[in-house]
């Protein structure tokens, strides 16, 4: 049944690793930029729940670039399938929806994981090292496979890259902002708190945050996040047959 | 053994297939031949599981390609019309994934990469990325690609396209070597010569629909052996002969401007359809 997954995913790892040299500059100048602007000037002498602004910021990047980073999967299946055409030798394969997808999704992750690490080293230049705990690492992973998935899925439904870039500017751009990456959502209206508390990454910020500053982990965060990834993972599958013409 | 009937397909209101069957046994090659547009990229599409049919059913040894899609799958190489190779990475790497993507053992990749890029002579060629090579490499890459996990039927869309004449020869060599070797064969063209070279039946395709189906020599034969190209009000014609001889005087009856040469293909298909296929 997912025969061959691994046969995507190393397609997916040798194309990131020819691209590494050029990758890793690119994860680390947003992430540089938000650190220097919000952490050091603008949040220099805020306070937030008993931690500085900078440790705040800190796992709400992370979260952010888990959702941005593994929704980039998306452009290089669109690449490979537009202009490429590498989604047909895919498809001629003898290999099922389900590995096809399991390749991408995991390709997504791992690109997620490695540009979370690039702010993990960015954190600890500018004296951040917080608990990176497992289940630090769990809610990272989980909130990585929701934007992964939905990528594939997007994906496959697009019928150009523009449209794809239509997505990213309308759901991707505005959840980065909103999702408690960089504010707390208890400084909002209640009514404020309902809406963004539909998003994935807010939840996704919630736990992650939680974990690294060794707080009790709240287990309906990861359990929206299991619930989401696995609906949005369903959403890729189903997505597939969609890209046959 | 590739088994097809009632083949239907349509892109919006446009039929591009209607009622096509054919039926192609082990180690034959068929030549399907048609103008652009005529429908030969979408048969080749729905063979190979990348397009949905509307109506119809496609067995390839046996199996069907919508209840057991990745039996299918795995009966088959595909050589598509436009290059999908990754041409950020290396030839090696290709041929990797290719044989990842058939499951294949990493030493059985390792030695059919070897003994292909051998017998297409570029063999140095292994860790050198795709987009250096030239077009008639990368047609070959292509080539030995689809061979990698040694299909028992290979698919050809246009395969010799944007060749120079000498690697095209060269490939038409070794498709025969391959087809020598038992595998069956599917060759879509509009090269006249290419499929009167390599192909032992032949299926003109026009708007869809299959008009003729024989060997090259049958379907040539029954519009005559000569042909006379003539000028008639600034219009290229062409009459047909059973005879050199009967060529000879349909000539010398005109008062100039004709050519006497063998009938190709290209006429059996033009008398048919009324149109040409390049």
């Amino acid at each position: 049944m997912i025969r061959g997954w691994t046969a995507v995913y190393l397609r997916e790892l040798f194309i990131l690793r020819r691209r590494l040299t050029k990758l890793v500059p690119s994860w680390s100048v947003s992430p540089l930029l938000y650190l220097i602007a919000f952490g050091c000037a603008v949040g220099k002498h805020m306070d937030v729940g008993g931690h500085s602004y900078l440790e705040f910021l800190l796992p709400g990047l992370v979260a952010m670039s888990s959702m941005t980073q593994a929704f980039a999967i998306a452009s290089e299946i669109n690449i490979a399938r537009f202009y490429w055409h590498i989604f047909d030798e895919f498809q001629a394969a003898p290999i099922s929806h389900l590995a096809y997808v399991m390749g991408e999704v995991a390709a997504g992750m791992t690109r997620a994981l490695l540009a979370g690490l690039v702010i993990l080293i960015l954190g600890a230049c500018f004296g951040v090292v917080l608990s990176y705990t497992p289940l630090f690492w769990l809610a990272f992973l989980l909130n990585s496979l929701i934007f992964a998935s939905l990528a594939v899925g997007c994906a496959m439904h697009v019928k150009s890259h523009a449209d794809q870039a239509l997505v990213t500017n309308f759901v991707i751009t505005p959840m980065a902002f909103l999702g408690g990456t960089f504010f707390p959502l208890a400084r909002l209206p209640l009514w404020g708190q309902k809406i963004l508390g539909l998003l994935p990454l807010t939840h996704a910020s919630h736990a992650i945050r939680a974990a690294a500053f060794a707080e009790p982990p709240s287990p309906p965060d990861y359990l929206v996040l299991a619930g989401v990834g696995t609906a949005c993972f369903l959403f890729a599958f189903l997505s597939v047959d969609r890209a046959k013409s | 053994m590739i088994e097809i009937c009632d083949l239907a397909k349509r892109f919006g209101a446009r039929p591009a297939l209607e009622g096509v069957s054919f039926r192609v046994g082990g180690g034959e090659i068929y030549a399907y031949l048609g103008p652009n547009g005529a429908g030969k990229t979408t048969t080749i599409r729905i063979l190979t599981g990348l397009t949905r049919r509307d109506a119809g059913s496609v067995r390839l040894n046996g199996h069907d390609i919508e209840r057991e899609p990745l039996q299918c799958k795995a009966q088959f190489g595909l050589v598509p019309q436009h290059t999908n190779l990754d041409a950020e990475l290396t030839v090696e790497e290709n041929l990797v994934i290719h044989g990842r993507l058939h499951h294949m053992a990493p030493a059985d990749i390792r030695r059919r990469t070897d003994e292909l890029l051998d017998y297409l002579e570029m063999g140095d060629r292994l860790r050198t990325v795709v987009k250096g090579l030239s077009g008639g490499l990368k047609r070959r890459l292509l080539i030995a690609r689809a061979l990698l996990h040694g299909p028992k039927i290979l698919f050809l869309d246009e395969p010799s396209v944007g060749l120079d004449p000498a690697i095209r020869r060269s490939l038409w060599g070794f498709i025969k070597r391959i087809k020598n070797d038992g595998t069956t064969i599917f060759l879509t063209t509009h090269y006249i010569e290419e499929a009167e070279f390599l192909a032992e039946r032949v299926a003109f395709l026009d708007h869809g629909r299959i008009v003729a189906e024989e060997t090259p020599a049958n379907l040539m034969a029954a519009i005559g052996d000569w042909a006379v190209d003539y000028l008639d009000e600034s219009r290229l014609q062409t009459a047909y002969f059973r005879s050199r001889t009967e060529a000879g005087d349909y000539v010398l009856k005109r008062a100039s401007g004709c050519t006497v040469r063998r009938v190709n293909l290209e006429d059996a298909f033009l008398s048919m359809t009324g149109r040409k296929i390049a």
